[in-house]
């Protein structure tokens, strides 16, 4: 449901670069969304259907690339990615530490588009 | 026909929102009163604690209320009847709330003479983890009927939160909730967050998460 919030701001950003680049149409967005974060792609892209009907964005393919959860070892500082499913069982690929932290901050980035 | 151009953009999709926010935060850093976000499931005793934190810290500091749901006003009620000051936003079929619907609920509460504000978001562990509501601090609870696996089904809640109140400890010797496990799950998602396990029933934990909550808000006011 919180995926309607998210679509109204994409749409809403991709809006204001088409009108500044004098864009006639938008055919791709590329947008970098983290792993942990419940945004359900096919959603989006049909939220972003319905919201942008009228627009230089109506019918633009949304290109959603998850980035990895990046984890720091307490034992040896290294970092290693590791998938939402794994977090229970987390053991450093470097040392075999198991007191090891996600590394916080998350990551919702409107990369780019392709336009006419 | 025209080519095809690559425009670059990289900004935050919610940013918007994250401004707002920071306008918030600091407005109420400036005004000396410090925000919260209460999350959880529903059910869990986001009511119950806010409560029992109005009755525990009367005679210490003023409390309001921003209450949200889907759809009734029973919340707000509930705390008015105790002498808080609350307003309840009614998100209409929303999931979650937002940094605009605070600042909708920080109108309608006058703010000038309160040291907190808390905010019960809606009840739900996914959506309202996505939106910053330019609280200072996000606590969030987890009942102990829930289960302890909660940070495995729900990691980006657990990792957003300074706050994790174990609610419902008078369930314990009723459930197979370990608390060890839960411990290393949570800590393994959020080194810095700070675990207190309470009951709003028994009142076990209050005495704990009251004094959390004083050290936080005399904290707040020496930054100013």
């Amino acid at each position: 449901m919180h995926e309607l919030s998210v679509t109204e701001a994409i749409l809403k950003t991709v809006l204001k670069h088409a009108a500044v680049n004098s864009v006639h149409k938008i055919l791709s967005i590329s947008l970098q969304i983290s792993k942990l974060s419940d945004l359900e792609d096919n959603w989006i892209q049909r939220y972003f259907d319905y919201l942008s009907k009228d627009t230089v964005a109506a019918g633009a393919l949304l290109k959603i690339e998850r980035l990895p959860l990046l984890v720091r070892c307490e034992g040896c500082a290294k970092s290693f990615e590791t998938e939402p499913a794994d977090i229970g069982n987390m053991v450093c690929p470097s040392c075999g530490e198991k007191k090891v932290a996600l590394v916080p901050g998350k990551q919702y980035i409107i990369k780019n588009m392709e336009a006419v | 026909m025209d080519p095809i151009r690559l425009i670059e953009i990289k900004e935050e999709i919610l940013s918007d929102n994250n401004q707002l926010a920071e306008e918030l935060r600091e407005k109420l850093r400036k005004s000396g009163t410090l925000l919260l976000n209460l999350m959880s499931s529903p059910g869990s005793g986001k009511t119950s604690l806010i409560l029992r934190t109005a009755e525990g810290l009367k005679n210490y500091l003023h409390l309001g209320v921003i209450e949200a749901d889907i759809d009734s006003t029973v919340d707000a009620e509930k705390v008015a009847a105790q002498g808080v000051p609350a307003v309840q936003l009614r998100t209409g079929g929303f999931c979650h709330l937002d940094s605009s619907m605070v600042a909708k609920g920080l109108t309608a509460l006058n703010t000038d003479k309160l040291d907190v504000i808390i905010v019960e978001n809606v009840g739900n562990l996914v959506c309202p983890a996505e939106f910053d509501t330019g609280a200072h601090k996000n606590i969030m609870i987890l009942s102990v009927p829930e289960g302890d696996d909660k940070p495995l089904k729900y990691p980006l809640m657990f990792s957003v939160c300074d706050v994790l109140l174990v609610n419902k400890t008078d369930y314990l010797s009723m459930s197979d909730f370990n608390r060890e496990d839960l411990r290393r799950r949570v800590l393994a998602l959020n080194p810095q967050i700070k675990i207190i396990e309470i009951s709003c029933k028994t009142g076990e934990g209050i005495t704990e998460w009251l004094d959390w909550l004083k050290n936080a808000l005399a904290d707040f006011k020496a930054k100013r």
